[in-house]
């Protein structure tokens, strides 16, 4: 079995009196993209919260590159390299593009290697390039979503995580980012991608988690999945 | 004395104004500094900056530089010592800055706006009687930490203090707008009032950045502290209470949030103060800080500088 980058085990996390995720164990492997999905409330987002460190874990572990992660604050685990496009893009409106995009890369100082990334970034999403002294606020919701993606990549990423990509966008806007997303993948990235969109999701994923209520109940390739009879009925609005 | 003409004379109070909004803008740029990352009123600012008074005056003392029993006034201090003096303030004061965000509005950074505005209100009373319990009731004379010089500019006087107050403002505003826009740190803190959840996102040590916030605000007040005690020697545990509220009011009228707005808001008040203070009644003065509190929350809400949209800094 490959070594994991990224473990889950047994994971509780509660808001107050909530039980948000109630024992949930997931891995993440090198150079995998792994997809959680499950519709609204499932507990995507506080899966992701949970691993970068946002919120601690009542019991279970949270392993990071072979280390427990349960009491790292964020921003050292940003700067080991897990770094997050959080749901809603989390665009600093008044900033330009490029000062959104450098402050991706907050916790690196290699500056020759950073404007070096800053080029890659425009290669990658050109629509960026164009609105480059353009405020994040002005950008168009597909914009802001490569705007998103591309600063997280600003923070050299080993395992980046991916909240909802596809969240209000047109079907033309999704397949261009998740085209971007393979690419990505392909330059070695592992993401970690979380997904209410299960038919997307499945298609550009190697494994996948089906998260209900806090609870995984359905995990395997995500080949295997798309064929699943019961993931069809509850996710993929078939049979 | 020969007759001083009108405009002489309110070239005077505009003089006197620039260097009386100078410290209001030194003072105003730790409320705009706090409430652009936290969205919080420091009302413990006010008292941060009496510290900042007594922690000089203390070091003096101790360097036995103070007044005799009889009340006149010591040698001069040398200009190193005087830097010095400023220096320990200023670290101490910071310091006092930052336990006060550590001890009473981190544990409530969850809690709402409401619960860490009455605690800060709470901190500066603590601050006030507390100074008064430490420090003593009666005023202090502050040591000579320049010999007055007054200077002659076509029949406008131009004490040095005055100099000194204007230029180390400056000098600080200055250094503060390059901390913030073009450093590291600074980038952090803009982050921070941006949206604090993302700049973690991005690797940004946020209880880091916001004690430095404090740290940079409070050594600030500090030198706000010295400055205005080297001009009016007498130091009480109260004397945060007046500029505290004048400079919070700059702050709004120039746009909380905004640095330079802050200077502007403390300059505009300075300036009006003095010259209405000298053309009409000094206890008129009093009232101009609420007058141009009201007219901006009238006309532009966000002040003069403030942006309109939902923005901190
Ligand atoms: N701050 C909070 N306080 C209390 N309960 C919360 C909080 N955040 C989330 N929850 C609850 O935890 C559960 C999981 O929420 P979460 O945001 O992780 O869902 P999600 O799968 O990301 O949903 P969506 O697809 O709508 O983004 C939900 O029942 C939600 O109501
Ligand atoms: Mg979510």
């Amino acid at each position: 079995m490959p070594e994991p980058v990224l473990e889950l085990a047994e994971v509780n996390v509660f808001y107050g009196a909530v039980h948000a995720l109630r024992g949930v164990s997931l891995r993440v492997n090198e150079g995998e993209v792994v997809s959680l999905i499950g519709g609204n409330g499932a507990g995507k987002t506080t899966t992701l919260a949970t691993i970068c460190g946002l919120l601690r874990p009542r019991s279970g572990l949270v392993t990071y590159r072979g280390a427990d992660v349960r009491r790292t604050p964020t921003h050292v685990l940003v700067g080991q390299g897990l770094v997050m496009a959080p749901e809603g893009r989390g665009i600093f409106p008044n900033l330009t593009v490029e000062e959104n995009l450098r402050l991706g890369a907050y916790t690196r100082r290699d500056k020759p290697a950073i404007a070096a990334d800053l080029k890659r970034g425009f290669e990658l999403f050109p629509r960026l390039a164009e609105r480059r002294r353009q405020k994040g606020g002005t950008l168009s919701g597909g914009e802001q979503q490569m705007l998103s993606i591309a600063r997280a990549l600003m923070g050299r990423p080993k395992v980046l995580l991916l909240d909802e990509p596809s969240l209000g966008l047109a079907p033309l806007v999704t397949q261009a980012i998740f085209a971007t997303i393979d690419q990505i993948n392909k330059e070695g990235v592992t993401i970690l991608l979380v997904e209410q969109n299960a038919n997307i999701a499945l298609k550009h994923s190697h494994r996948a988690y089906v998260l209900e209520t806090g609870e995984v109940q359905f995990n395997g390739a995500s080949t295997e999945l798309r064929n699943d009879p019961r993931v069809k009925a509850a996710y993929l609005g078939e049979g | 004395m020969a007759e001083v003409s009108l405009t002489t004379e309110v070239l005077q109070y505009v003089t006197n104004g620039v260097a009386k909004g100078s410290t209001y803008a030194l003072m105003a740029v730790g409320y705009t500094l706090v409430y652009g990352v936290l969205q919080l009123i420091n009302f413990a600012h006010a008292e941060v900056y009496m510290l900042g008074s007594y922690f000089a005056w203390y070091q003096a003392k101790w360097a036995g530089y103070l007044p005799d029993s009889k009340g006149a006034r010591a040698e001069t201090v040398p200009l190193y010592m005087v830097a010095l003096f400023v220096a320990g303030a200023m670290a101490a004061c910071a310091l006092a800055g930052m336990l006060i965000e550590r001890l009473a509005y981190r544990p409530l950074r969850n809690a709402g706006r409401l619960a860490p505005l009455i605690t800060a209100i709470g901190v500066s009373l603590l601050l006030q009687y507390g100074g008064q319990v430490v420090f003593g009731t009666e005023p202090k004379l502050f040591p000579t930490f320049a010999e007055t010089v007054v200077y002659d500019a076509g029949g406008v006087k131009i004490p040095n203090t005055n100099i000194y107050i204007v230029v180390t403002s400056l000098v600080l505003m200055l250094g503060l707008t390059f901390f913030v826009n073009k450093t590291r740190p600074g980038a952090a803190m803009r982050a921070c009032s941006h949206d604090m959840r993302t700049a973690r996102l991005m690797g940004v040590n946020v209880n880091a950045t916001i004690s430095l916030t404090f740290a940079i605000g409070s050594a600030l007040a500090a030198v706000a502290g010295v400055l205005v005690a080297m001009d009016q020697p007498a130091i009480t545990p109260l004397m945060g209470v007046r500029i505290g509220l004048k400079a919070f009011v700059a702050a709004v009228v120039g746009g909380i949030g905004s640095i330079p707005g802050a200077a502007l808001g403390g300059l505009l008040l300075g300036v009006s103060e003095s010259v209405v203070s000298g053309l009409w009644k000094p206890v008129y003065s009093e009232a101009v800080a609420f007058v141009f509190l009201i007219v901006v929350l009238l006309v532009k809400p966000s002040g003069i500088l403030g942006k309109s949209v939902r923005e901190k800094v």
